[in-house]
């Protein structure tokens, strides 16, 4: 049933113990994000490295599961790795949410992320998956101009 | 109690009510964000396209006299519904929405200077703050808020009197807040304000498909509603104001039907209570908003108030049943809707998995951000109901909320 696809067990699993959650008072840059028609709200603390790679990366806040694993797996799949790994997922990840035919085969560098598929029965929930991913964009971007 | 409505019956009315999601029967419960529509209503809406269509107050022939007379007839029927004085003082409006931004425009404009004070409650919808704090931001006025005393979601009335200062010029609040189930005591607040010279407006989105709401019993000078939550269409909404203030009040929009004449430098505006309803209105809405008036009141809004604190009642103490479930509004004498949060899940998910179950709730801060951050939680899930749900629903509820609780903690 759909229902499974959407709150498959790693998702769960993220969720209850998400990772790389926590406070990171010398970040680089704390962003902020949140879905106004829902309150899910989380901010992504994110230290850059040499070439504007990405350091570490923490995250708080609170949100639905699907806000909350989408966040903790981002986290795990983007810290200490190059800021192009980090543009590429996200496009693969919305391609994979948005696109308007079902992918016949899904990214292989999107690893867990590819549990995430079944948010697109869900257009509703779209966003909450989304939210980290936004909050991340806007981090790349505001190093850019720094 | 004696003539107790046959509520089984009067479900019957109700058809969207009979049909299964997802392969389950049907649970409406977001009442408080809109309401059904009984057949009457549906009826009015269609015969009045098949028949009487035409626009009003411009054309001389029959069907424009069908028209104007039943959008006029809505008017008068309005102003029996609510106890006004006079039929002139309902403006039609899109919904409490509009209401309200009318008031803060036309009224606000002209009354509040910098310095004035705007008070509101916390427990505010965000139609009832954000007008207020964009004519705080045009006249220099200032807002102030009611505290809610917590989780039990009272207002903290012994703080009335010290916020009441000379400097308050307007008091608005909503008689049922529609995250918290209070029912807040609008004529004793009105009648602390109206002592003191403060002008009050009264929100009555949540409590005017659900309670008697009489005008003058209340004693506010401005009352607002939508008719979407009261069985009626949406897009039809309700101000009601005193005629003086009215009268003094500058239109806020201009156009066609609010002038009596228009010169190319100026116009004069037309009277009561066409000033302020500039343009081609909504015209069905008013007439299906009638039938639904009709429909309310062949029931008994009395008994319907009754009947919405008894399933009130029944879901708050089933709820609390579940261990460490967080409820929000007080214990008793809610009106129809508990908010709660389901240990270890988020409302949201709580919401697509019930939804999933044929369970229709509400999750999220229900436009009442502000109050969410006071009460530490920063979304609910929500169950409003409203005569046509029924105690067997709300035990099933209770069952879908178990089911959810067990299908989250699998794998832990
Ligand atoms: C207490 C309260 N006020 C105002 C509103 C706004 O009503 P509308 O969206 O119909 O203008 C609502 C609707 O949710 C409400 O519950």
């Amino acid at each position: 049933m759909d229902l499974d696809e959407l709150y498959k067990e790693v998702v769960l699993d993220h969720c209850r113990r998400p990772r790389n959650f926590g406070e990171m008072p010398d970040a680089d840059v704390h962003v902020h994000g949140d879905n106004p028609s829902c309150g899910d709200e989380i901010t992504l603390h994110v230290k850059f490295g040499a070439n504007r790679d990405l350091g570490e990366v923490m995250f708080t806040g609170n949100g639905c599961s699907l806000c909350m694993a989408s966040a903790s797996m981002m986290t795990q799949k983007i810290k200490n790795k190059p800021r192009a790994n980090a543009e590429s997922l996200w496009t693969s990840l919305h391609d994979m949410l948005t696109a308007r035919e079902e992918p016949k085969e899904l990214d292989d560098k999107l690893g867990d992320l590819q549990v995430l598929i079944g948010v697109r029965k869900f257009p509703m929930r779209v966003k909450c998956a989304t939210l980290p991913w936004q909050a991340l964009k806007q981090a790349l971007e505001e190093k850019n101009s720094a | 109690m004696p003539n107790t409505p046959d509520w089984s019956a009067i479900r019957k009315d109700f058809p969207i009510l009979d049909q299964d999601v997802h392969g389950k029967r049907l649970i409406y419960f977001d009442n408080a964000a809109t309401s059904q529509k009984p057949r009457a209503v549906i009826d009015a809406l269609s015969r009045y396209y098949e028949r009487d269509n035409a626009n009003v107050h411009r054309g001389i022939h029959e069907l424009s006299q069908r028209a104007t007379e039943g959008y006029e007839g809505a008017r008068e029927r309005t102003a029996k519904f609510i106890n006004a004085p006079k039929s002139c003082e309902i403006i039609f409006t899109r919904g409490t929405t509009e209401g309200i931004n009318l008031v803060a425009n036309s009224w606000g404009g002209a009354n509040l200077k910098s310095g004035d004070v705007i008070l509101l409650t916390e427990m505010e919808h965000h139609s009832n703050i954000v007008p207020w704090q964009l004519l705080a931001q045009r006249t220099g006025a200032k807002l102030r808020y009611v505290s809610v005393t917590g989780d039990d979601g009272l207002l903290d009335l012994s703080q009335l009197d010290p916020l009441m200062r000379p400097d308050v010029k307007l008091f608005a609040f909503n008689q049922v807040s529609n995250t918290l189930g209070t029912v807040n005591p609008a004529k004793e607040l009105c009648a602390k304000a109206r002592a003191l010279g403060i002008t009050t407006l009264v929100d009555a989105a949540q409590s005017i498909g659900h309670m008697p709401v009489d005008v003058q019993d209340i004693g506010c000078d401005f009352l607002v509603f939508s008719g979407h939550k009261m069985c009626g269409p949406t897009g039809i909404g309700v101000l009601w104001g005193r005629e003086e203030l009215l009268e003094k009040m500058p239109p806020w929009q201009g156009g066609g039907d609010m002038i009596s004449s228009v010169d190319f430098f100026e116009s004069r505006w037309n009277t009561l209570p066409h000033k302020f309803e500039a343009g081609t209105p909504d015209i069905s809405g008013p007439i299906a908003l009638h039938a639904a008036m009709d429909y309310l009141d062949a029931i008994g809004r009395d008994k319907i108030f009754a009947h919405d604190q008894e399933l009130a009642a029944y879901a708050y103490n089933r709820l609390k049943e579940i261990p460490h479930l967080r409820t929000f509004g007080p214990a008793s004498g809610r009106s129809g809707l508990v908010s709660f949060v389901l240990p270890e899940v988020h409302a949201h998910d709580v919401v697509t998995l019930a939804d999933h179950r044929g369970l229709a709730l509400r999750g999220g801060h229900h436009c009442n951000q502000p109050l969410m951050r006071k009460l530490k939680v920063n979304s609910t899930a929500r169950a409003s109901f409203y005569f046509y749900n029924t105690m067997d629903e709300i035990d099933r509820m209770i069952e879908i909320l178990a089911e959810i609780q067990q299908y989250f903690s699998r794998g832990s």
